[in-house]
Formats: structure tokens, sequence, C-alpha cells
């Protein structure tokens, strides 16, 4: 039987071909790249920097995630240091990502299996999570805000408020703008507050609800020492049993200065991937609040002062020779990076997101290569289907957390 | 980067008699083993079974074109498969290449057997540099389209590819053509000279 790619359960646009025995699925075989772009390829032909935005659209529900790896590579390539402050803002915002795509997935994931409310309240809380990424970057989904050398601009001051609209009173528009009268971090730190409420909303029209512990409970079981063959990283790997987290084990960023848990299934079944990612999203929330603690108190640069690098300031740029030399360099050749290669990889929303960046000295990479944790997870769809039913492929689907950006890049 | 790249070079030597591994290096702190196409399969056997190695994940797979790297100045076999591993138990990460030996045929043998995860990986080192991996259960094209003819990421493949679809009013279909557009480049590709622009 076919399926997709045009199904509303297939994520974007999977085709899947199935064999079965009457309802019973006895083989799947996905067949993927209707949404390939070639980002690898493409970026081949592009200088350092401007193969950045490509990597908003590879996961395009974890945007700023993708970029912090293709940064670190670009990074350790170049041996140049981050400013600590960049360094917080990319532990908040990879945190701010995380929740972000929990909700996403845990909003789809619901309404395959069946439970409409969800979706509508995972979307409400996923808009406050675009105005932050507006806010600080002046897009709600493809930001392009981290940079090679830090970030592109410090945190604004001012959070922007809705203008009047002729649907709403002054009234609704005071209440709108409630939340939005100081910072972004005041904004944020409010989200904090708020988001363990909702969690525990999601939590009770889940966790306990009988249809959807019969769809999730033991459907797609994978053993600790199957996942590792496998190639699974992330909840995948953490709902099997294994405590495997980048964070903790190679930490990044400020990781190693945070503190959180890393919740671990036991069973390995769908329904207890669940209960790691919605474990996840209340110890994001905890990381939120440690970095907006310590940006409050911390201001300083957020980008490196190399301009062989980073561009300098428009007003340095304007009055000083040196500046202008720089500004012109970079944006017409672009930086070189020195000859060699590096794996760069981070615990992306989703698993390890690896970049792969192979430089021979050039202006431009010799090779990218993306390693996006679902490709692995979908790949293994075939042995996780066996035996089930039809019904229950859409909650495995729905459990793996597959983006088709990323998978067919 | 990361910590024990001595210990993991160590093992290494330990486990392997000299000359099973071409070259190991260590740069930017991450170990890199050059291995011969034949040796290729048991090797990754070992670094997977061996108590000290226990790398029981193979995390990326891929294929690269070295034709063209630094310019046009590469001497040796053209198409390599590189391949990631990551041990659990140690903490470790490696990086293991090998190079085909016959670049108007590469062949490297496949790995489905040691980890399965390599499965896709393979599939798409395939269908993007025409590398072939004997072994392997289901050797077909992965993200190019139905029926696409060549591997595009070969340094040789342009961008834009050879050719186009577009619907045709007349023959009231779908046909393919090649491509119209002319290949333009906007920012040359630029490789300088060691030590260039250190002297300020």
């Amino acid at each position: 039987m076919n399926f997709g790619p045009q199904h509303p359960a297939a994520h974007g646009v999977l085709r899947l071909v199935l064999e079965l025995d009457g309802e019973v699925i006895e083989r799947a075989d996905p067949h993927i790249g209707l949404l390939h772009r070639a980002t690898e390829k493409l970026a081949e032909y592009k200088t350092w920097i401007q193969s950045l935005p490509y990597m908003d659209r590879l996961d395009y529900v974890s945007m700023m995630c993708n970029e912090h790896a293709y940064c670190l590579a670009i990074e350790r390539l170049l041996g140049i240091d981050v400013p600590v402050r960049a360094l917080y803002i990319r532990t908040m915002f990879d945190e701010i990502t995380r929740i972000m795509n929990h909700l996403m997935w845990l909003g789809a994931h619901s309404l395959d299996v069946g439970a409409m409310t969800t979706f509508l309240y995972c979307f409400r809380e996923r808009e406050d999570l675009f105005d932050m990424y507006e806010a600080v970057s002046g897009a709600r989904m493809h930001a392009a805000y981290y940079r090679p050398g830090g970030v592109y601009r410090d945190l604004p001051e001012r959070m922007p408020q809705y203008q009047a609209m002729k649907t709403r009173n002054a009234r609704g528009m005071k209440a709108l703008n409630e939340n939005r009268q100081g910072s972004l971090l005041d904004f944020i730190e409010d989200f904090t507050r708020r988001f363990p409420g909702y969690v525990d909303d999601y939590e009770t029209l889940l966790t306990e609800n009988r249809i959807w512990k019969q769809r999730t409970v033991g459907i797609g079981v994978v053993t600790a020492e199957r996942a590792q063959a496998l190639g699974f990283t992330g909840a995948m790997l953490r709902g099997s049993g294994v405590p495997w987290d980048l964070r903790r084990k190679q930490p990044y960023a400020m990781y190693d200065r945070m503190e959180f848990d890393i919740p671990v299934g036991i069973n390995g079944d769908c329904y207890d991937r669940y209960l790691v990612r919605v474990e996840e999203m209340r110890q994001s929330n905890r990381i939120v609040r440690q970095c907006v603690e310590w940006l409050r108190h911390n201001p300083g640069p957020v980008i490196t002062d190399n301009h062989k690098v980073a561009p300098p300031s428009r007003e340095a740029m304007k009055e000083n020779m040196e500046e202008l030399i720089h500004h012109f360099k970079l944006f017409s050749e672009g930086f070189h990076v020195p000859a060699g290669e590096v794996y760069a990889a981070i615990e992306h929303p989703k698993g390890e997101f690896g970049v792969y960046a192979i430089s021979d000295g050039a202006n431009k990479p010799y090779r990218i290569k993306l390693r996006p944790p679902d490709y692995v997870h979908l790949a293994a769809l075939d042995e996780m289907s066996r035996g089930h039913m039809i019904a229950d492929v859409v909650a495995i689907l729905g459990t793996q957390d597959i983006v088709f950006g990323s998978i067919d890049r | 980067m990361l910590p024990g790249s001595d210990k993991l070079t160590a093992a290494l030597a330990a486990a392997f008699e000299e000359g099973v591994l071409k070259t190991v290096t260590t740069a930017f702190g991450e170990v890199t083993v050059v291995v011969a196409a034949d040796r290729y399969a048991g090797v990754m056997r070992t670094l997977r079974d061996r108590a000290e190695l226990r790398f029981e994940m193979l995390i990326d797979l891929c294929g690269v074109d070295y034709s063209g790297h630094g310019g046009g100045g590469w001497d040796g076999p053209r198409f390599a498969v590189v391949c990631h591993l990551l041990s659990l138990s140690n903490n470790w990460r490696l990086r293991v290449r090998t190079f085909a030996p016959d670049d108007d045929f590469p062949v490297v043998p496949s790995l489905v057997d040691v980890w399965p995860a390599v499965n896709w990986f393979e599939r798409e080192a395939f269908d993007l540099y025409g590398i072939m991996f004997p072994g392997h259960p289901d050797l077909r094209r992965l993200l190019t389209d139905y029926g696409f003819v060549g591997h595009p990421f070969r340094k040789d493949f342009p961008t834009s590819g050879h050719v186009e679809m577009r619907y045709d009013a007349e023959q009231k279909r779908v046909i393919y053509q090649p491509v119209t557009i002319e290949p333009r480049e906007v920012t040359p590709r630029v490789v300088r000279e060691e030590n260039y622009a250190e002297n300020e």
C-alpha cells in the first residue's frame, strides 16, 4: 500500500510503501528525497558564511540548533574564541529551540494519534517562542542569528509590542502587551514562569489518558543494544534507557555550567519516549531560567572582535580605513578557513546533529556533510514497524520526530 | 576538543598490528585513521568488538570526491568513504577514512553486518557519488528522483544539473530537456598561498 507523499500524518513529504498481510505490516519502505535540495552541494559553491542561512532550512522546526552545529564546526577550524555572553545566548536559544521543537512534535504526534486539543495548546505556546526569535533576529523562523564567532547582535532592550488593530479594543491590546513591557529577557522569564503550568496541562490531557496509552504503550519497542546498533541518538536513545546526552558527555557552549537532569526511559516504546521528551521540556525550561539569570547581570560583547571573521561595527567601518577593508573583504570574498576537517556535533532536539566540514583552505567549504538525527531514525522505521498494524505506523512516525527538511537536506 | 584522544591513539596502537592502519593523525582534537579498502571491513569489526575500543555506534558515513581538493592539485585516489564512530562506553569519537582503489569504478565493502545504521548512509553515498558497496542488501538510489541519471555530488557534476523538467503544453505532459540556465559563480573560489595576510 502506498502512504503519502501528501498524507497529513506523513509529516511532510514522506512516501511510504507498505507491504501488508491484512492489516499487519510486513515491510515498510520509506521513499525519501522529495524535498532534496542538495544543501551540501550548494554549500560547496558558496562562501562559508553564505551557507549559514541554509542551515535554518534543514530542520525547519529547530532552526538555531542547526546553525549552532555549523558555527561550531567553523569555529573549531578557525580556532577562534567566542565571547562568554554569546555562549550563554546560544545555550538559551538552543533550549528555547528545543522547547519549540518538542511542542511541534507533541502537537503533531498527538494529532496523528487522535488528540486535537494538545495540538492547539502547543501551537499557542510556540507563538511566544517565535516572538522571541523575531525579537532577537527579525525573523520568526529562519533566524540566521548564530554567526561564526558569536551571535549576530545582543538581546534587545525592548520587547516589540502589538500595534493597534481593528479586531481588538484598548483593553484587549493591553492584555496582549502585558508581558511585553520590558526587555526580551523579561518576556522570556515570564514565559519560563508560565511554561511548567502549560506542560502540566499537556500531561493532564495525555499522560494518563487511556486512548493515548493504548496507542503508544508497547508500540515500536527498541532495546538499548538495538538502539545503539541502529545509530539512534537523542530522545530515541534515552527512551530505550541509555543515559547519553551530548550536553553532559561532550559539553559545548555553556552546558557544563548548567544544572539539569537527563530523563531516561525504561521500555523503549513510544510512551516512554513521550515521557522523556515532556520531561526534557521541563529541563530546558530550567536551563533557560539559569541563562536569563546570568545574562541579566553580565553584559559584554556577543561576537568576536576578530574582524577577519566577524564584520566590524557600521560606525567603525565608516570611519576607519582598516575596518572598511575588512568589511569589503568579508562580504565579497569571505573569510578563509584553514585546511583540515572537523566533525562538530550538538545535542539537537531530535538527537545528534553533526556537521562534518572539510576545508582545503579556500573561502568556500570543500565538502560539508550534515548528519541529521531523524534520517537515521527513519531508516529504522522498517524494523520498528514490522508486525504492527497500519495505525501504529503513524504512531511510530510521530515518535521518531521526523522533519523532512533535515532528512532530505 | 574531546578528552582522551591520547588514550584512544594508544588503544588503537595496541589493538592493531603495524601497517593495518595506514595513518593515525590527531588534528583539532579529533583522531583520524586511514585504512586500506581491503582491510576496512575487518578493522571496523575490531573497532566495534574489541573490549578496549567498543565503538558501539556508527554516527555517520559519507562519500567524498577529492578531485579538485586544494585547487586541483590532488593526486591520489579520487573517492573516499569517511565514517564517524562513537564509543558510548569510552566517550570517544573516531574518524575512519578509506579510499576506493579504482577511480572509474569505486568499490568499498559494505558495513551493514557490523552496524545496521549504515544502511541508508551507504545508499546515499552510492546515490550521490556512485560508490559501490558489495554486501549491501538493497543498494538503490535514495535521495534523487526516480530514474535519475548520474551522481550529483561528484565534483564534475554541475550544480544546475544536466536536465530540467517542465510541462509541455503541446504534448500535454511533463518533459525533460537539457538545462537552459547558464551556470554562474558570483564569488570565485580562492585558495590563498600559505602565510597570506599574516605579516601585519
